[in-house]
């Protein structure tokens, strides 16, 4: 295979090998959390942060770590960062952390992030792997984001709170609620392939 | 064969560091995070009960009860409830007269009930006027023998409220914590 560009590194992230819309990994998160632009944005952003910082001390470990334990220390390492990022949120922006609830302590059991780190991070060096990391997160949140906003216009006619829709609006109850999640991920996951499978005709 | 020292040395470093990082972090963000509980309990307090001018707080029998007083006399007494909702766990925060006869107000301090169904025992998007009518109908309710619910109808005695309709578990549950937790607490505080 041919070594990839830094540039590329970080891309494939973004689309083609998007960590929900193509992988689907990390669904749970993905469908529970995502009622509301903000928390889908949070969501994404505590994500990324994890993915980073667990990405560059893994890649920096990759020769220390012995291959029996190399799980156990990962998971270790993940629940650590997911720990600070949850504190910080519980600290500095209670309502978010209220919103978000048990989702990101369970950040730690997110299989991106576990996935990267056992794909890529444990295999590259530290900037192919902070690459890899960032363009994975970005991918997540950017899916997210746009998943949470379909799901608040059309669910309570707001953007980040913001009134979007006219006052009279008739807010489709169903989009904030279990199965417009999965109604919503549905469509997007079909646009992708369909994307993807005109582009390679 | 013989990385198992390696393996054990590694494992060690990795949880000691990552034990000490996370016990920094908690002397750092624990005041805050109680710092920023104890504003929100404070409010909900100031918002339960009447004017007074000192809260005086006792725990007894797992209630921390907060009396307000006004010109030593006592006024009111506030106490957080706690009890399942329809898909969550539904924290209140109650204000009743100092006899527990009459409820002086009530707050809702957490739920995740259902979005757009449950939730309104908050906040009734739907109702422009008056998003907070359900929570607002257990001002001055008489709790004696017991509060009780209808549903689609006014309530005509004084001890009733109205259900939310499509959220009747979420408004039961809300009346049963109110029942039990009332009973509960007199007893605690021994009134007949």
């Amino acid at each position: 295979m041919k070594q990839k560009t830094a540039i590329q590194e970080f891309l494939k992230g973004l689309w083609d090998e998007n960590p929900v819309l193509v992988s689907l990994l990390g669904l749970c998160p993905t469908l529970a959390v995502t009622v509301s632009a903000i928390n889908g944005l949070a969501m994404g952003l505590a994500a990324t942060f994890v993915l980073l910082c667990s990405a560059f001390l893994v890649s920096l470990l990759r020769k220390v770590i012995p291959n029996q334990v190399r799980i156990a220390a990962y998971i270790v390492i993940i629940a650590t960062f997911v720990t600070i990022a949850d504190r910080f949120l519980a600290a500095f922006t209670p309502d978010i952390s209220k919103a978000l609830g048990p989702f990101i302590p369970l950040i730690i059991v997110n299989c991106i992030i576990l996935g990267r780190m056992e794909a890529f991070a444990s295999k590259n060096g530290i900037g192919r792997s902070l690459l890899d990391a960032l363009g994975m997160g970005a991918g997540f949140t950017l899916t997210l984001l746009v998943l949470s906003s379909i799901r608040e216009i059309l669910g309570s006619g707001t953007w980040f709170g913001l009134q979007l829709m006219w006052p009279f609006y008739a807010a489709w109850k169903v989009m904030v609620l279990p199965p417009g999640a999965f109604l919503t991920l549905g469509c997007m996951i079909a646009a992708a392939n369909w994307i993807n499978t005109r582009r390679r005709s | 064969m013989s990385n198992t020292p390696k393996i054990i040395i590694v494992l060690t470093l990795i949880t000691l560091i990552s034990g000490a990082v996370l016990a920094l972090l908690d002397s750092y963000t624990r005041p805050k995070i109680d710092n920023y509980r104890k504003i929100q309990e404070n409010q909900a307090i100031a918002e339960v009960l009447p004017e007074n001018d000192r809260i005086n707080e006792v725990a007894k029998d797992g209630y921390v009860f907060y009396e307000a007083y006004r010109k030593h006399e006592l006024v009111g007494v506030a106490f957080q409830v706690s009890g399942g909702g329809y898909q969550s766990e539904l924290v209140l925060m109650l204000g009743l007269s100092p006899d527990f006869s009459r409820i002086i107000g009530l707050k809702i301090l957490s739920q995740v009930e259902t979005p757009g169904l449950g939730t309104k025992i908050e906040k009734d998007e739907s109702n422009k006027e008056d998003p907070g009518w359900f929570i607002n109908q257990f001002k001055d309710l008489r709790t004696l023998p017991s509060i009780s619910y209808v549903k689609n109808a006014s309530p005509s005695r004084d001890t009733e409220i109205q259900a939310i309709s499509g959220a009747t578990v979420s408004s039961k549950a809300i009346v049963d914590i109110l029942n039990t937790h009332i009973k509960k607490a007199k007893a605690a505080r021994g009134i007949e």
